[in-house]
């Protein structure tokens, strides 16, 4: 089953930088897939595409059905609540508490007091880090800051989630543990799309990896590594 | 009930946040005070020029003399003729001696010179005191009443009334300029307040919009906020209108200076004005807390 279809997509920004050049690409349900590719190559333009923080000058962008680079900016919530977001730098709010800040989510679709905390719990006890619900972001190391990250993203129970260099602020070890983390959660039926740099990540999962250079893709390696050495 | 719910949380949300950015929201709430309290003064003042206004017009008079050769006959017709003019509040006729009577009454001097007048030496006229319906057209119903046979004279303060009224009506019509605009510079001003107190919550707008929170779900605490900011501005001003204007009805026992300027009566009118100013209050907290998030949704 296809979720993702990417087709032909160009993206030119203002400043008249082409981001993304005519751009073709099929994800199936339940995969676990790597972008891969130098700085400024487009890897996150397409990200940001995906969920529609960026609108393609050309081409369509089809995901589970809704034709995403037609979307309103008015009903882009509707595309935000069925996916979920990882970013670099977490995005966390500092003022919540770690429970408070997965919790965020869903608290905007309206549930009750119960539903939010079963989610909410149910998110943490899956993503960790454990034990620390009532922490505030500021007392709490990298690594684990990225799990709330990832807790709050998958709190909704998203079909998809997108990663935009999530282990790119932390060290090989950490890095690693958030990539059982993602794997776990992909294993549980998630789609993953993550954009990264980081080769040894790569190297090591054996997913399907797609490297872009200068907007274009370059290759598609089925259980892919980090061959180019220039990357 | 999940709309319930929203409300909820979103009342929440509006009430913490105004805590949590309690000098900016003091700002806002200042901002909101200091011009309902001038909005407050500029409509006491134009309610109670609308007042004396209103009981001065009511309070024209014209005197129309009659001829003291008439007889009773031709006094009746006289007023026949009145009653058929248009314009016409009511009148009364009140007959020389009567008049004689009421200004002895009305002063000693008065007294001491007309006690031993007769009949024939009274040098006053009949007279009917007419009142009119519509008093900027006085003069016109005036000009009929000198064509009626038998009335002499015609008086009703000829160019006092007309320069009074037109003095009235442009205080009344400045007050209510004032008064649209200051309402329009605190919106503004609100605005802008509350546009810093976002701009320090970008982030939380960003993350609120990147997980799936709709337009409404991000406005909706912001102008909950303007609300509670709106009430919270328009509080001291009422207090102040409640006291201050009793105390200060009491202060002129009801007019200023002179019978002439009456004050308007306290009850219910403190009320009315205090509902306007927490109605302006609620009104530009609420437009400028969506004015100043609107810049940061992507609609």
């Amino acid at each position: 089953m296809e979720l993702i279809r990417v087709k032909n997509v160009l993206k030119q920004y203002k400043t008249g930088i082409t981001a993304v050049y005519d751009l073709s690409l099929k994800v199936k349900k339940g995969e676990f897939i790597f972008i891969i590719g130098s700085s400024g190559s487009g890897k996150s333009t397409l990200i940001k595409m995906l969920y529609r923080e960026e609108r393609p000058n050309e081409g369509e962008i089809i995901i589970g059905g809704i034709d995403v680079a037609k979307l309103k900016n008015h009903k882009v919530y509707k595309l935000r609540r069925k996916l979920g977001i990882v970013f670099q730098d977490y995005k966390l709010l500092h003022k919540l508490t770690v429970y408070e800040n997965v919790a965020f989510a869903i608290e905007i679709l309206g549930l009750n007091q119960k539903e939010i905390r079963e989610k909410t719990l149910k998110a943490l006890e899956l993503v960790g880090p454990k034990g620390k619900a009532k922490s505030y972001p500021d007392q709490l190391s990298g690594g684990e800051q990225q799990r709330v990250a990832i807790a709050r993203a998958i709190v909704n129970e998203p079909k998809l989630l997108l990663c935009d260099e999530p282990t790119g602020n932390l060290d090989s070890k950490t890095s690693w543990e958030i990539m059982k983390v993602l794997e776990n959660i992909n294993n549980l039926g998630t789609t993953i799309i993550m954009a990264t740099h980081d080769k040894e990540v790569v190297n090591k999962m054996k997913k399907r990896v797609i490297q872009i250079e200068a907007g274009k893709i370059e290759k598609i390696h089925e259980e892919g590594t980090y061959q180019n050495e220039a990357v | 009930m999940k709309p319930f719910r929203i409300l909820y949380r979103n009342i929440r949300d509006a009430l913490k946040s105004i805590f949590r950015n309690f000098s900016l929201s003091i700002a806002s709430i200042s901002c909101i005070t200091i011009t309902l309290i001038i909005v407050a003064i500029s409509m006491i003042l134009s309610f109670n020029v609308e007042n004396v206004t209103n009981l001065i017009r009511k309070d024209f008079t014209i005197i129309a003399f009659l001829d003291n050769k008439l007889t009773e006959e031709e006094i009746k017709q006289v007023e026949e003729k009145i009653t058929k003019l248009d314009n016409i509040d009511e009148y009364k006729y009140e007959n020389k001696i009567e008049i004689a009577e009421s200004m002895q009454d009305s002063s000693d001097v008065f007294k001491t010179i007309m006690e031993n007048w007769d009949e024939e030496d009274n040098p006053l006229q009949d007279t009917f005191l007419i009142k009119v319906v519509d008093a900027e057209n006085i003069n016109i119903t005036a000009n009929e009443l000198k064509k009626i046979e038998g009335i002499t004279v015609v008086r009703y303060g000829e160019g006092i009334v007309e320069n009074l009224l037109s003095v009235f009506g442009i205080v009344e019509k400045s007050l209510i300029v004032i008064v649209l605009a200051l309402i329009v510079v605190t919106a503004f001003l609100i605005s802008n307040t509350i546009k810093l107190t976002i701009f320090s919550r970008k982030r939380e707008i960003e993350i609120m919009r990147l997980v799936g929170a709709s337009n409404l779900n991000i406005k909706l605490p912001f102008i909950i906020e303007g609300l509670f900011l709106g009430v919270l501005g328009s509080l001291i001003p009422i207090i102040l209108v409640i006291y201050g204007y009793r105390a200060l009805f009491k202060y002129f026992e009801g007019q200023v200076f002179t019978p002439f300027l009456q004050l308007v009566q306290p009850l219910p009118f403190v009320y009315i004005v205090s509902s306007l100013l927490a109605l302006i209050g609620v009104f530009v907290g609420m437009w400028g807390s969506a004015r100043a998030v609107k810049k940061y949704l992507k609609i």
